[in-house]
């Protein structure tokens, strides 16, 4: 089976991004990149953790202080909706619909330039606002290597799935390009599992001291 | 893993079947995401209304969360799916070893 | 980005930043590399190859391999962390900014402990192979010994604190991974037992490689012994930081993985080159270097006892310590003649260039025996099908010469040769670079890193969009070989 040979949808196989040996390889190396990926997060969040309100004197800002539900509420439907629309779009690419799969990235990539946008806003929120900055107490160095970790990852996954789309935007789909797509998503996923630990134990376990 | 490929005689009659298939698919995951949805209200608003205490939201939060994700993992992860035995072996174990990593950090380091 | 804090920085100079930097893109390269030894294990094996048929060198190469998944991210946080600090003037370390040192000493054994699980466990394997192989025996109680190695390596995981016992992190913690160390015993006795069964009663043959395997045997377990005894807590607090842990490790280190590497080197040198080394050569070099390695470290035992530290490169004079430096000094010339021998010995069989089979040792019991010494680059023109455990041997058995081939001769998929990996490789290192000297101030430094970081985004971009089908090998070029005709 030629990787690049053009499908119908009655010969597009039920699961693209497993039907070749490639991409079965390319599948079950980025599952097991996310598994050290996991430990990756989990040590940040640990230190992040270990590291939480400590500060060197009275006045700097503490976690109570800094977050707001309003905003962490915004930027997690966006994130949380952004997965939605990833999963609609490898929907669509299960059906060999091309144009419907490239719509619902183009939704999940806008949600998540908004969500990145959100993030720098709240950064500089805490800089100006609370003089809460990377250099000023252990906290906010932990604080920011987390929450910052991810939002490289949002950006990477950005840059990611817009050159897959860009890539792949004239000649469709086939079994070369499908496994990309789906890793792709998988990715993004991803980053939503580590953003529902990042709201629940920094921002709202946070507030509530 | 096996290859998936169909090998019925009529492709059409295959593809009704797949279409099918992959939409009530589609509508599970419609109604994860709106549990998610709702667990994730549960959680902000255990938060942002006031007089309960922090012993009890921390660990009703921290149970939404574990809940969520693994919504995330089986249906938009597809991990409920077979074949997926090996990557849950290795996705736990990197599980495993980040919570005994976190347990440390909140136990043993001089705080 | 405001760089204020070098004043505090308690090692001057770049060798801190050159190790961090350093380790960083190795560490990443190591993953990688875990993870495709990883998803080859799991998806490519041959038919027939089931998990209980692979040879235990793979088996602890697909352990180790998970191994390295997961203890490399706290490594690399840990050196983010220390990066961080450094270079941008975070406060992660720094105490008086409500930072934490502990930490770093967790994150770095996190990873450091079951680091040396990584080392030893291929050692391990290799010996598996040589223990079967020169006993012509099956090696003794395989499913065990499988057993014994993902314990091991899921035991590796638990144990790190042991080398923090004098932290203070208390007296749970420190019972819980002392009891925890112990337990790690009873799978490498199992292993250690195991290989004495299979040489028992086994027709064993004394090659260069398999004195090195039996050398292994007391050598690593004396290791194994004191590993022990650092394990209990309290006695932790008299060896920590002193030559009886040096005198531990090296046990292990050089007793397990440095015979490990001799062996495989002597072992697989013919399947690798085409050539066997010289087997009165090796015996020189096996003899020395075993000699060598007792005297150098068994002294040191004495000496940590006798309450010479760790860590400092000389010692007082008078204090009873010379004697025993001296002895250890002259078995570290004796190694060093040992490896001179070993590498003289490699000139000289490279010169002489005396081509072998297949099999050149004449008992190989794996498939790597079965196909030419070294390899073609495609290794085997048909999929052998595999019919148990040693699969080549069980064709011997059988009276056969070579593999029952599981496919019709066909072409053979390869990938395509690529620069980027290199490109991606060159621009971490040219951004390390700049990254080195960020430390002082010196403002051509930015443009260097940011340059580097672009080299490899941009490889690694044009390897995503760039496609890649790879080529084949036609069925007609590979019956060119020898055999003209093929045997589908």
């Amino acid at each position: 089976m030629q990787a690049d040979e053009r499908f119908t949808d009655a010969t597009w196989p039920a699961s693209p991004e497993k039907a070749t040996l490639e991409g079965k390889n390319k599948y079950l190396g980025f599952w097991l990149f996310l598994g050290g990926e996991t430990v990756l997060f989990a040590s940040l969040f640990a230190t992040y953790l270990a590291l939480k309100d400590k500060v060197p004197n009275g006045d700097a800002a503490l976690a109570k202080d800094l977050f707001e539900l309003p905003l962490t509420f915004v930027a997690t439907m966006l994130l949380l909706t952004s997965s939605l629309t990833s999963v609609y779009a490898m929907y669509h690419m299960k059906n060999n619909h091309f144009k419907q799969m490239q719509a619902w990235l183009v939704i999940t990539v806008a949600l998540g330039f908004a969500f990145l946008g959100l993030e720098i806003y709240e950064f500089n929120h805490y800089v100006h606002e609370f003089h809460h900055t990377f250099t000023s107490s252990a906290f906010g160095s932990a604080f920011y290597t987390l929450v910052g970790f991810h939002g490289a990852h949002v950006a990477f996954g950005l840059v990611w799935i817009i050159s897959l789309m860009v890539r792949n935007a004239r000649r469709g789909l086939n079994l070369y390009n499908a496994p990309k797509f789906y890793v792709a998503s998988l990715y993004w996923h991803f980053i939503d599992v580590v953003w529902v630990f990042i709201f629940t134990v920094v921002y709202l376990m946070g507030m509530v001291g | 893993m096996a290859n998936e490929q169909s090998n019925s005689a009529n492709p059409n009659v295959d593809l009704k079947y797949r279409r099918k298939k992959n939409a009530e698919e589609m509508k599970h995951q419609v109604i994860t995401f709106t549990l998610m949805i709702f667990f994730t209200l549960i959680a902000f608003a255990a938060v942002g209304i006031e007089g309960f205490s922090h012993w009890f939201i921390k660990p009703v939060i921290l149970l939404l969360a574990v809940v969520q994700v693994i919504f995330q993992l089986y249906y938009f992860m597809h991990m409920k799916h077979k074949g997926h035995g090996t990557i849950a072996l290795f996705l736990f174990s990197g599980l495993a070893v980040g919570l005994i990593t976190v347990l440390t950090f909140v136990t043993i380091v001089w705080i | 980005m405001d760089i204020i804090c070098i004043t505090f920085l308690h090692s001057e100079g770049h060798g801190i930043d050159f190790y961090v930097l350093g380790l960083q893109i190795s560490g990443l390269g190591t993953l990688i590399a875990g993870i495709n030894f990883l998803v080859t294990i799991i998806n490519m094996r041959t038919p027939g190859m089931t998990y209980m048929r692979m040879p235990l060198f793979t088996w602890s190469t697909f352990v180790v391999s998970a191994l390295i998944l997961f203890a490399f991210p706290p490594l690399t946080v840990g050196l983010v962390l220390m990066m961080f600090d450094r270079m941008f003037g975070s406060n992660f370390f720094d105490v008086a900014a409500g930072g934490n040192t502990i930490i770093w000493e967790h994150l770095f054994w996190i990873f450091g402990h079951p680091e040396v699980y990584i080392l030893i466990l291929p050692a391990f394997g290799i010996f598996s192979e040589i223990f079967a192989t020169f006993s012509r025996k099956r090696l003794f109680g395989y499913s065990s010994m499988v057993f014994a190695t993902v314990l091991i390596g899921f035991l590796g995981f638990m144990v790190w604190a042991h080398h923090m016992f004098t932290t203070g992190l208390g007296p749970i913690a420190n019972a819980i991974f002392a009891v925890a160390t112990m337990a790690i015993a009873v799978p490498t006795g199992i292993k250690i037992f195991n290989w004495i069964f299979t040489m028992w009663g086994g027709s064993v043959k004394f090659t260069v490689p398999m004195l090195y395997a039996v050398a292994f045997i007391p050598s690593f377990t004396m290791g194994g012994v004191t590993g022990i005894m650092n394990a209990s807590a309290p006695a932790d607090y008299q060896f920590h930081d002193s030559y009886f842990v040096v005198a531990h490790f090296h046990y292990v280190i050089v007793g397990g993985v440095v015979l490990g590497l001799l062996a495989g080197i002597t072992f697989y040198w013919p399947k690798m080159f085409g050539t066997m080394l010289s087997e009165k050569l090796g015996k020189v070099t096996f003899w020395t270097f075993l000699i060598g390695f007792h005297l150098t470290f068994f002294i040191q035992h004495f000496l940590g006892l006798m309450g010479m530290p760790r860590r400092v490169f000389t010692f007082l004079d008078n204090q009873g310590l010379n004697t025993g430096n001296m002895i250890s000094t002259v078995g570290a010339f004796l190694m060093a003649f040992a490896v001179i021998v070993m590498v003289i010995n490699i000139i000289m069989t490279s010169a002489k260039n005396e081509k072998v089979g297949n099999d050149p040792w004449g008992d190989g019991r794996t498939l790597e025996w079965a196909i030419p010494s070294p390899p073609p680059f495609y290794n085997f023109k048909q999929l052998p099908l595999v019919r148990g455990l040693d699969p080549y041997w069980v064709e011997k058995m059988e009276g056969k010469k070579e593999m029952t081939p599981a496919e019709p001769l066909g072409d053979i998929h390869m990938p395509n040769s690529s620069i980027l990996p290199l490109t991606i490789s060159f621009g971490l290192f040219v951004a390390a670079f700049g990254a080195l000297y960020n430390m002082d101030d010196k403002t051509w430094t930015l443009p260097i890193i940011i340059v580097g970081l672009l080299i490899t985004f941009v490889s690694m971009l044009i390897r995503s969009v760039k496609d890649d089908h790879g080529f084949h090998i036609h069925k007609e070029d590979l019956m060119d070989d020898k055999d003209k005709g093929g045997k589908a």
